[in-house]
Formats: structure tokens, C-alpha cells, sequence
């Protein structure tokens, strides 16, 4: 383990940004955290959670995948993707560190999806662990450990210093360039801070919720469930949640007409949507309830039975906290769980 | 107030008048609000909330969830009034089928100020008169309401209640607070800094639409921004500029019918100040058209819908858009 004054902490970010590109979570407006390349001068921010998921790294809200060309008689197929560079997230909290193991499940494998693999190849991810966790998080959960966050490195910040560990072979590469800025200290210098994060996590309002009762093998005992006709009622059909979310993986493909040609784009889509998978019969759930219950199915159900159990969520809260009409899959679940006992 | 209006719904309810209720009820934690169809007194006592955590607009959520073969009643704060008004002017909703209650409001919290301050790990929150008291994980704080209202309600442009069929508590006025004094601001500017300050603003705009499906006058059956057959679908943006042109198209749609309830900013998960491009508007067509409130009574004509000999010719008429 090794560790930085962090009043250094601009020296170190400078020397990772003068090998790759360096994004760091910073305020970019009133209460809005965002991932943003850094600059000399760019603070990072004290909030807890950015207001966007780190998934646009890999997986970004619109992307080109291939472009036609057409003049005469002949159609140019054209791969628009450039080399993508290597490139640092610093601060990604442990939920999102968590959720691209999710994303990865469903992009890495077969057919890879080469856009992601690409981007997930070149990105090196340093996590910091949550000093003050959030009314809103659950991640213990889904099991995940805010107090060891992972990543390539995880990171604490604990009375005046920064303290690094190296996890994978990556984040040994990263630290090992960086040893002139870095001092050695004991490998047990962040166990109170890790202690005091478990603390704080049992007195949390949401520590209690278990998944226990979902899985795979449930949809038959949820799909008709009385339930979702009032936990949908309210829902306003945007696509809030699904945008904020760290693991929401659907996309629609298009293609946009330039003209002399055609550039097929995909973009993030939403079940919650009029036109979410539409057909030639139209969107086969019909109101918004069916559209509510795809989402927290897929999340709670669905994904669970095709990934050895693993659940689709990681308690990240953010659309706990962005949902206008204040409904989320902490509700969802205490009330479809509430007779499983 | 919460208990009367709970006593009064449980009367209408036993009464048969209405069967249904339309209200606000308590979600996860104190700030958490969710609209709601209520259908018996256990639900009432159960879940019906009214306090200054109570944004949600209920005029929208009527007209989502209304039946016309039954009488629902619908609880409404001075602002909602003039979105309800608004919908029954252009029958979106349907009048005889709602006993509509006006409530008193003193204005609304914003969490998101809350949050912005830096205070997390929120347990409890209690508004008291001047005082909001937070009970966190890391330490209690007490702000001054004032300090953490919403913007729009800071601004708040009436207490007066536009429509209802019965009055809890007692009527207000409307105001003057300065709801204007953003957009002067803005007209301050240069063009160049103008710009500047939507392009950062709009750029954080994620497209969830939440702004469009939240707003009470937002209530085409199918919006032209997500129907694949009309070309211009945006489930993504080509570049960011297309995101500031989504804005501004539905600013110049709910021009003339926008009633300035501010639901659009609160429900921005990304903060942008929409409600400042509605408000040009409304300044707008004041000067031009005399002055001229959306929402105010049933049967109004907006001045962009309306014929007068003597109109304003906007420059941008005469000069043929140069």
C-alpha cells in the first residue's frame, strides 16, 4: 500500500494525466457531480455519488457504429471507430465498480461487442472507498463491500492522506509509474477507516433489504402480481432511472440518413418508453405498468436466471434519489417481497 | 391541514359523492412523495401525506389517471390550480367527473438544496414554521426554510386558487416576488453570453424526457419526439445541439399555455433552470399582448391562439425573421 498528502493530490493527477487521459468526478453544478477529464486546476468533488453512472465510459449514451456511403451504383461500408486512447476513471465508488462486471456479463460475451470490449480494454479504474454512504445506498445489498471498493486500484482518503492499493495487474502498471510521488506506508493503514465504514453502513435506513426473495425461477411467481398496478401508477414513463442507472444495458440501434448515405448510430433506449422495442404490431407492453414491471423483472428476475444468480442492480441509489415521482426498486422490492416471508 | 384534508376525503369518500381520491403519499424517506389514486379510508389513513415536501403538480397525474364514469376528488395547491385550469380549457380533462379541493401551501422544500449544501445520510427531516431540522448520519442541521425552498415556489407567483369546488384553510392573492428578475438577467446579456450560458446549461441534459412527461401541459397522446414515423424521433441526440433544440421546441409548444408551475426544474435529475426558457415566453407575450397569465379561468384565450386587429407585430414578424 502506498499513500499521498492530499494536498498532493493535483501532482498525482497531473503525472497520470501526462500518460492518459484522467477523469475525475467534480462539481459542475449546484449539487451535480460529473465525470470530467481533467484539467489543471479541476477539484474533485466531495459529493458522494456523480449524478451520471461511470458506465458512459464504456457503454456512452450515442455511438457510431458504421457509416454507408453510397455514389453510384456503389455502397462504401465504412468502420468509424478511431484508437480509442488509454484513459484513467479515478473515484469510481465501489456500486459502479461493481456494475460493469454487470455490463460485462452481457457485452463480453459471445458475440462480443467489440465498441465495449474496445473501451473496457483501454480504461484503468481506481475506486475510493465511501467515507460518508448516502440514506439512499444499498449495495451491501447485492453484497458488495463499500470499504474495499475494488477496481484496478481502490483508494481511501483518511486524516490528510490518500491511500492507494493496487488490485489487478493494471493498477500495478498505473501505481508503479507513479512511485516518485507515492511513499510506502503498512499494509494496515486504512483498516479504521475501513471499520468505520462498516460501522456506518449498519445504522444505514436501508440496511436491512434483502434480495433474498427474488432470483431467478420467480417470474411466474411476480409477472401477475396484483402489486404493480399501484407501484406503477405514478410512474411518469421518462427515462430517468434507466439513464442514471450503472447497469440499464438496453439500446436501440438507428440509422440517420446524411444525405449521401447512411450512419447507423445506437443509443441508450428505455423500457420505460412508448417505443421501447417496437414492432411491426407496436410496443408489445402496452401501458406503463407492463413497461414498470420490465425494468425491475429484468433487474430483480431476469438477469439473475441467465447470470448465475447475480442480480442486476447495485444498490447505487441514484434513482432512489432522481425519481421524480419519488418510486424505485428499494419500493418495488419491499412490496413484492413483503409476502415472501 | 394533512388531518383535515384526511377527515374531509374519508367524508366525500363514506358520503358516495366521490370514489375516488387523489392525493400525495409518504415514500421511503420524509422527502419521499409519490402521487396517488386512493380508494378507501384504510388507504388514507394509511399512507395520505400533506406537508412541504408535497411538490408533485397533481393536475398531470389527473389527467393520467382519470375516469369519467366516476367522481374523483383532487387535492390542489394554488399553483396546480392553474395547471388544472389549463386542462379544462382545453378539455383534456374532463370537469364534471372532479370535485376539486384547493389546500393552502407555503411552500415547497427542495431537497436538492438540501443535498447541494453537502448534508447526506439523511434520516429524518422535519418543517416547522422558519426552521427545516435534518437528522443525519454525520450530525443534525437546521436551515432556515427560506434557505432550502424551491426555486419556484421562492418565486412563487400566487396563493390564490384558480379553480376548486371547495376552499380548505383560507384564500390567498397573487404576488408579485420577482419571478421575472432571472429572466432580465438573461435578457442582460450579450447574444454570445446568452448562448454560452444555455449551451452549458442544456449540455447536461441526459434526454429522459422527464421535463416533457412530468409538465401539465404536455398532453399529446404520442409527442413527435418519440413517434419513429415522424423523422424527427430523438431517442439520442446527434450532438448536443440537438439536445437545446429539444428544449426549445417545447418551450415554443407550451408557449401561451405554460401556467409557470416549475414541475420541469423540479424534476430535472440534472438541474437545468428549464423553467427560465418557459418564463422568456410568458415575458414575452406580456410585452407583446398585453399582460397574460395561463391558467387564470376557464374559457381563456391564449393572445398565440387569438385574433385581435390591433396585435403586436413581433419584429420577428415584420423583419421576416432577419
Amino acid at each position: 500500500m502506498v499513500r499521498i498528502s492530499l494536498d498532493s493530490v493535483n501532482a498525482l493527477f497531473a503525472a497520470i494525466a501526462e500518460r492518459e487521459a484522467l477523469y475525475i468526478p467534480t462539481d459542475t453544478a449546484p449539487g451535480i457531480a460529473q465525470f470530467k477529464k481533467w484539467q489543471s486546476g479541476m477539484e474533485m468533488t466531495e459529493r458522494l455519488k456523480t449524478s451520471r453512472s461511470a458506465k458512459d465510459f464504456f457503454f456512452p449514451q450515442t455511438e457510431n457504429l458504421v457509416d454507408f456511403k453510397v455514389s453510384g451504383k456503389k455502397i462504401d461500408i465504412i468502420d468509424p471507430r478511431e484508437e480509442t486512447e488509454d484513459f484513467v476513471i479515478f473515484g469510481v465508488r465501489a456500486c459502479d465498480a461493481k456494475s460493469f462486471e454487470i455490463l460485462d456479463r452481457v457485452f463480453l460475451s459471445e458475440p462480443v461487442d467489440t465498441y465495449y470490449q474496445n473501451r473496457r480494454a483501454h480504461g484503468t479504474i481506481v475506486t475510493l472507498a465511501c467515507s460518508r454512504p448516502s440514506e439512499s445506498c444499498f449495495c451491501q445489498t447485492f453484497g458488495i463491500d463499500p470499504a474495499a471498493p475494488g477496481g484496478d486500484v481502490s483508494a481511501w482518503k483518511r486524516e490528510g492522506f490518500l491511500y492507494l492499493e493496487p488490485i489487478t495487474e493494471k493498477g500495478r502498471t498505473l501505481l508503479s509509474g507513479l512511485s516518485a510521488l507515492l511513499e510506502e506506508c503498512p499494509e494496515d493503514a486504512v483498516e479504521a477507516e475501513k471499520e468505520s465504514i462498516r460501522g456506518i453502513l449498519k445504522k444505514l435506513p436501508l440496511a436491512s433489504l434483502t434480495p433474498d426473495a427474488f432470483g431467478g425461477g420467480k417470474t411466474e411467481k411476480y409477472f401477475d402480481s396484483e402489486k404493480w398496478k399501484s407501484l406503477s401508477e405514478a410512474c411518469l414513463g421518462c427515462g430517468t432511472c434507466t439513464f442514471v442507472c450503472p447497469t440499464c444495458q438496453c439500446y436501440d440501434i438507428r440509422d440517420f440518413d446524411t444525405g449521401h448515405g447512411v450512419r447507423r448510430f445506437r443509443c441508450w433506449d428505455s423500457c420505460m418508453y412508448s417505443d421501447f422495442t417496437k414492432m411491426a404490431s407496436g410496443n408489445p407492453r402496452l401501458t406503463q405498468k407492463e413497461r414498470f414491471r420490465q425494468r425491475f423483472m429484468h433487474k430483480l428476475v431476469y438477469y439473475p436466471e441467465n447470470n448465475d444468480g447475480i442480480f442486476g442492480c447495485v444498490g447505487c441509489g441514484r434513482c432512489v434519489e432522481k425519481c421524480p415521482i419519488s418510486m424505485n426498486i428499494v419500493k418495488v422490492m419491499k412490496t413484492l417481497g413483503e409476502d415472501e416471508t | 391541514m394533512q388531518e383535515a384534508m384526511k377527515k374531509r376525503a374519508k367524508e366525500l369518500l363514506a358520503s358516495g359523492e366521490v370514489t375516488r381520491v387523489i392525493g400525495w403519499k409518504k415514500n421511503e424517506f420524509d422527502y419521499d412523495i409519490t402521487p396517488a389514486v386512493f380508494e378507501s379510508a384504510e388507504e388514507i389513513d394509511r399512507d395520505f401525506r400533506y406537508d412541504d415536501f408535497c411538490g408533485p403538480n397533481l393536475s398531470k397525474f389527473t389527467f393520467k389517471n382519470q375516469k369519467n364514469d366516476t367522481k374523483t376528488l383532487v387535492f390542489l395547491k394554488p399553483c396546480d390550480t392553474y395547471s388544472m385550469t389549463q386542462l379544462i380549457t382545453e378539455h383534456r380533462v374532463n370537469r364534471d367527473a372532479l370535485y376539486l379541493i384547493g389546500i393552502p401551501c407555503f411552500g415547497k422544500i427542495d431537497i436538492e438544496k438540501i443535498r447541494a449544501d453537502g448534508t447526506d445520510g439523511i434520516l429524518s427531516i422535519a418543517s416547522e414554521g422558519a426552521d427545516v431540522t435534518v437528522k443525519t448520519l454525520y450530525g443534525d442541521k437546521t436551515y432556515v426554510k427560506a434557505d432550502v425552498m424551491a426555486e419556484r415556489c421562492l418565486a412563487c407567483k400566487s396563493k390564490y386558487h384558480t379553480i376548486y369546488d371547495e376552499l380548505m384553510g383560507e384564500e390567498g392573492e397573487v404576488m408579485e416576488t420577482g419571478r421575472f428578475n432571472e429572466v432580465e438577467k438573461l435578457e442582460a446579456m450579450t447574444p454570445d453570453e446568452r448562448f454560452g450560458f444555455w449551451r452549458g446549461e442544456l449540455s447536461r441534459c441526459i434526454r429522459c424526457n422527464a421535463c416533457r412527461n412530468a409538465c401539465p401541459a404536455c398532453t399529446c397522446e404520442s409527442c413527435v419526439f418519440d413517434n419513429p414515423d415522424t423523422g424527427i424521433s430523438q431517442k439520442a441526440a446527434a450532438d448536443s445541439f440537438e439536445e437545446n433544440m429539444f428544449h426549445i421546441i417545447r418551450a415554443f409548444h407550451v408557449a401561451g399555455r405554460c401556467t409557470d408551475c416549475g414541475e420541469c426544474s423540479r424534476v430535472c435529475p440534472q438541474h437545468i433552470p428549464l423553467h427560465l426558457l418557459n418564463r422568456k415566453f410568458i415575458r414575452d407575450i406580456d410585452k407583446l399582448y398585453g399582460e397574460y397569465q395561463a391558467g387564470e379561468e376557464v374559457g381563456q384565450r391564449s393572445p398565440l391562439v387569438n385574433f385581435t386587429t390591433d396585435d403586436a407585430e413581433p419584429d420577428i414578424v415584420r423583419k421576416g425573421g432577419k
